[in-house]
């Protein structure tokens, strides 16, 4: 691989750009790898890279039925955090947070993180209680949070309206070391970094069956036929419970439809991510300008990967309640990803009763934050036959042992987390 | 947006709905194994194409229906009260 630096950014300008190499290699699948992983997305690419680097194994194929991050790691908006509460889950998405800071020198591949804030509001007494609560939970965990007042919010994003709404804003929740990431960058930066160490990514590949003999995983069928494996990890997002039926396996899992949308691209506006969960909106500026927003999910089970109106509508209303000076904009795109709901809002990375055959699913909202955590502990999980520490509550039996990480209490109800 | 042919109000936006989830479970006993309570409660068939799912159709005439939908197209393909005995006395054996 050749090093990206000012360097040979320099010296590929002599030339006109004319003969920069791909960034990754696009083999034919060798007959037996040691490691396939299937799903070319942010966490596929993350666990193979880590494979790699953290654990010398190097005979990994990555398997994508598409193309390479062309799934939810190209469909989300950016958010980068790590606000959560319960010892199961808030170190995991923290060590997300230490991998974040020096991704782009570890790839050498600039992600763009911006850790400019995350601001989540309140809207009343009992928002401001339980966010305190919350905040004083992840310091005590040595996770960063602060509690803003209104005049604090407003002097970090001006543009805010506190007061003319209906719910005005109390205060807000903010985790400083918060912020975005460029996402496809992070795909791509995994698949260059991976592909250096000797990783295949094998695209337009789809797999069409798994085999399975005596409970152990022996290999995958696919589109270019059958591929072997001595291990077999899937991180496919919300196709998991398609992929692990071809195991004979029925996941907690729902799939349910995400939407985001930009607007056009306006000059430097807001320098902070502003979300809330009571208008069900958050929001942030990419650095080409655009206002990137999303809201909920559509509440109905769905492998579409566009959106109805109602909720784009929803989304739009309250934005444009928390930023009246947006109203203005003109919506440029809507789309939608398919997303893993767990059963009570947590994701599983672990092993499956199948021996050699491993999993992570159930990512909900927050799968694009988690790329790096979860490629390092699924990478982890797969090397080492066993859960990482970091995501040793995550387990895919949790729900038969009753040990359920259900952070916001709602039960087994996919479509509210 | 989603169209439902509400038997009893007509055909709707979806947004008057509320979503219930797979049709097809069925609870067990109240004394069953828990393995049965742990499959019907928390693990799902997921279905990517044609499912059975419930709707209920809050701001109309809160009757919960049974409407059979493709999960990629959003087709809908019939929609009957959930209430056995009323898809009878409606016309529909589903």
């Amino acid at each position: 691989m050749k090093k990206y630096s000012v360097f040979s950014l320099a010296r590929n300008a002599l030339d006109y750009h004319e003969n920069w190499t791909e960034a990754w290699r696009s083999p034919e699948p060798k007959p037996e790898y040691d490691v396939i992983i299937v799903g070319g997305g942010g966490h596929g690419l993350a666990t193979a890279y880590y494979l790699a680097k953290e654990h010398g194994i190097t005979n990994v194929a990555v398997i994508e039925k598409g193309w390479l991050g062309g799934g939810n790691v190209a469909r989300n908006t950016t958010i980068v955090r790590s606000n959560y509460q319960l010892e199961g889950n808030a170190f995991f998405y923290e060590k997300g947070m230490d991998l974040w800071r020096d991704l782009s020198q570890d790839l050498n591949y600039n992600v763009m993180f911006s850790p400019r804030g995350v601001i989540n509001l309140a809207h009343n007494d009992a928002q401001v209680d339980a966010f305190q609560r919350r905040g004083n939970t992840m310091r005590l965990n040595g996770i960063d949070a602060e509690w803003m007042t209104v005049d604090q919010i407003k002097k970090k994003a001006p543009l805010l309206n506190t007061e003319n709404m209906r719910y005005p804003v109390y205060g807000g929740l903010c985790q400083p070391k918060g912020g975005t990431a460029r996402h496809d960058a992070v795909a791509w930066g995994y698949a260059r970094a991976a592909d250096d160490r000797g990783v295949d990514m094998i695209q337009n590949c789809e797999v069409t069956g798994m085999r399975i003999e005596n409970g152990k995983i022996l290999g995958v069928e696919t589109t270019k036929g059958f591929i072997g494996a001595k291990k077999v990890g899937v991180a496919v997002a919300g196709h998991s419970s398609q992929v692990f039926q071809m195991a004979g396996m029925r996941l907690p899992i729902e799939t349910h439809l995400l939407q985001a949308m930009v607007s056009e691209p306006v000059k430097p506006a807001l320098d902070t991510v502003i979300t809330s969960g009571a208008a069900h909106c958050y929001i942030s500026q990419s650095d080409k300008g655009e206002l990137v927003f999303g809201g909920d999910i559509d509440f109905y089970n769905s492998y579409a990967q566009r959106g109805n109106y109602p909720i784009i509508e929803h989304v739009v209303t309250a934005m444009c309640e928390l930023f009246p000076a947006f109203s203005r904009l003109r919506l440029m795109r809507t789309w939608g990803g398919v997303m893993d709901m767990s059963m009570d809002g947590t994701p599983i990375i672990d092993k499956t009763p199948i021996d050699s055959l491993y999993i992570n699913a159930g990512w909900c909202y927050g799968g694009f934050k988690a790329t790096p955590a979860s490629g390092w502990c699924f990478a982890h999980t797969i090397a080492q036959d066993q859960p990482h520490d970091l995501s040793s509550e995550m387990r895919l039996n949790r729900f038969e042992t009753g040990h359920t990480l259900d952070e916001k209490g709602v039960g087994s109800t996919p479509n509210m987390h | 947006m989603l169209r439902i042919n509400c038997p009893f109000c007509g055909t709707r936006d979806h947004n008057e709905f509320t979503y219930g989830g797979d049709g097809s479970i069925s609870y067990p006993e109240l004394d069953a194994p828990m393995e049965d309570w742990i499959k019907a409660v928390f693990e799902r068939e997921n279905i990517c194409g044609r499912q059975t799912e419930t709707w209920q159709h809050t701001l109309g005439c809160r009757m919960w229906l049974r409407v059979e939908r493709d999960t990629v197209t959003h087709e809908i393909f019939s929609v009957t009260p959930a209430d056995p005995k009323l898809a009878v006395a409606c016309g529909d054996d589903a």
